[in-house]
């Protein structure tokens, strides 16, 4: 069992956006970079499950980015993965990473592909089912368990107003939300040994950008608290049907 | 060319996503001169026909597609519909399918795709989209740069419209008919509002003190028909179900009024909640910093307020 998980670099939860180079380019200076939460704790933390339930189970990491994403690669090897990949490219769009993805993928002998649901920088969703069709493989997207029974895989994915639970064959591709795992903290022998695994730096694959990001935006600023008093509930009550005209 | 939604449905049943879709794909088409249609795949109990009420003049109906939903052969059937409806623009609701369905059939016909869009697109020079980014903290143009262009909605983003008018449906038969996926199990939250659909949701956080106390949170949900939300260390103590977790890890939200109470507001909560268009907070503390992001606010104890929120709002619908 082999399985490869995607690892996205995005600014810290708590990062203020903003913008330079006349609002074309994210603001970078100051930004911690953290590992895309929805990759690390549930993608990256349920492969490891599956490894420590199977140690015949190997891992392997891949992010595409330039050099300077190499802190967050140490990151998740601290966490857990035998080895990593970086195909060494700045990202144009997701077609751009899936096509990167896929083709690590294509001679890589992989069973499986865990991505995260998205990443809260971009909110795309779109590496995993795309790197799904440049495979052909099956996809499941928002899981929110994954079991492996044999040769085939017991999935949950949660959606609008309800879940479905699906039986899949192997190879396939999997975007995990919330409730595959558990968020863990890497210990001090995973940190020490995640210096010394192997980290595969790679030139990138040709691949069409298919889109540009021409500009950024801040939405407007909100026009401020309208407070009432506690004790006036009926003037709130006729806030928000008469001005804000929401019930 | 023509401009095709894709309409995403649960159990046969159309989401209010895909309405969104409908209703966006008409508004295009007018806009780029051309007609809109829809792509309906599996069995289906609605009346397809009423699509046109939506602006839809064709609806192109995949009768035989397997029902349950399986990715990779619903990108196949819908390759066949975009290449049968000479489609030029893709348009998909913001639902859990249509996250799956889109970025495949991208890869598939190597058309460009934005997802998040919460406008029309800006025509005068190429064709961009403006898309939410940063989990709703900011926004982005995008050009599409291919001929076939995809666009997946954010949900809540675009308002449904409704008129008068029939579709023509059209049945197709699909050579992609049988799924390497088992659907093994479905489970509705049954009776209640889908909490990414609701136009109202009330939340709760730590404020409240202990699970045992929410009684008071359901009855002004109820008295709104709204969804319930919780905050992260609410579902993290187990307090509420996880698919009730709204912010940035949780599930993102866009209603039309969001009612938070005994949530402080850290800002990766606010990255899940602040599309929504009107916010309430409930806090007694004066310095919470969701007050920043509300429009509308009462500092007090949500032990006295809600309740007397609850009694007012049942006064205000003649309930009691």
């Amino acid at each position: 069992m082999k399985i490869l998980v995607c690892i996205s670099r995005t600014p810290d939860t708590t990062t203020k956006i903003a913008f330079t180079e006349n609002n074309t380019k994210f603001d970078t200076s100051g930004v911690q970079w953290i590992i895309n939460p929805y990759d690390e704790w549930y993608a990256l933390v349920r492969a490891i499950e599956l490894k420590e339930a199977d140690p015949s189970v190997v891992i392997h990491l891949i992010t595409v980015g330039g050099q300077d994403t190499e802190a967050i690669i140490r990151k998740a090897l601290a966490l857990g993965g035998d080895e990593a990949i970086r195909v060494n490219a700045e990202s144009h769009d997701s077609f751009f990473i899936a096509s990167q993805i896929a083709a690590v993928a294509r001679n890589g002998g992989y069973d499986l592909i865990f991505t995260g649901k998205e990443t809260i920088d971009y909110n795309g969703a779109a590496v995993g089912g795309m790197v799904a069709e440049l495979l052909d493989w099956p996809y499941i997207n928002q899981a929110t368990r994954f079991e492996l029974k044999g040769n085939t895989a017991q999935i949950t994915r949660e959606m609008e107003g309800g879940a479905e639970e699906y039986e899949a064959p192997l190879p396939l591709v999997v975007s995990c939300q919330k409730g595959m795992a558990e968020q863990r903290i890497p210990n001090m022998k995973g940190i020490m040994s995640a210096r010394t695994k192997p980290l595969k730096v790679i030139e990138p694959a040709a691949a069409d950008v298919l889109t540009a990001v021409s500009r950024f935006d801040l939405p407007p600023p909100k026009a401020g608290v309208k407070l009432v008093a506690p004790d006036q509930v009926d003037e709130l009550v006729r806030l928000l049907h008469e001005e804000a005209k929401v019930i | 060319m023509s401009v095709l939604a894709f309409v995403d449905t649960a159990e046969g049943k159309i989401k209010k996503g895909s309405l969104e879709a409908l209703s966006y794909a008409s508004q295009l088409a007018g806009v780029l001169n051309t007609r809109s249609e829809a792509l309906v795949i599996g069995e289906t109990q609605e009346d397809l026909t009423q699509l046109g009420k939506y602006g839809i003049a064709k609806v192109y109906h995949v009768q035989n597609a397997p029902s349950v939903f399986d990715s990779q052969l619903y990108t196949k059937i819908a390759a066949d519909a975009v290449s049968a409806a000479g489609a030029k623009v893709l348009v998909f609701p913001g639902t859990s399918n249509g996250k799956a369905l889109a970025p495949r059939l991208s890869a598939k016909l190597k058309a460009g795709m934005v997802s998040g869009v919460v406008q029309l697109p800006e025509l005068n020079n190429g064709f961009a989209v403006k898309r939410s980014v940063f989990s709703g903290k900011a926004f982005s143009d995008v050009a599409i740069l291919t001929d076939i262009k995809l666009i997946v909605l954010n949900p809540n983003a675009w308002p449904v419209s409704s008129g008068e008018g029939s579709a023509e449906v059209i049945a197709v038969q699909t050579a992609h008919a049988s799924s390497a996926l088992k659907l093994l199990n479905t489970s509705r939250t049954s009776g209640k509002v889908p909490l990414t659909e609701a136009e109202i949701v009330v939340s709760a956080g730590r404020g409240m003190k202990g699970p045992e106390n929410w009684g008071i949170v359901e009855e002004l949900a109820d008295v709104l028909n709204a969804a319930l939300a919780c905050s992260r260390p609410v579902a993290d103590a187990h307090w509420r179900p996880h698919n009730e977790h709204v912010g940035q890890t949780g599930i993102a939200i866009a209603p039309n009024l969001y009612i938070a109470i005994g949530i402080s507001g850290a800002i990766q909560h606010l990255a899940g909640v602040n599309r929504s268009k009107t916010i309430v907070v409930i806090n007694k503390d004066p310095e919470a910093p969701f007050f920043k992001a509300a429009d509308y606010g009462i500092v007090g104890d949500a032990f006295e307020v809600v309740p007397k929120l609850t009694a007012a709002l049942k006064k205000f619908k003649g309930l009691s």
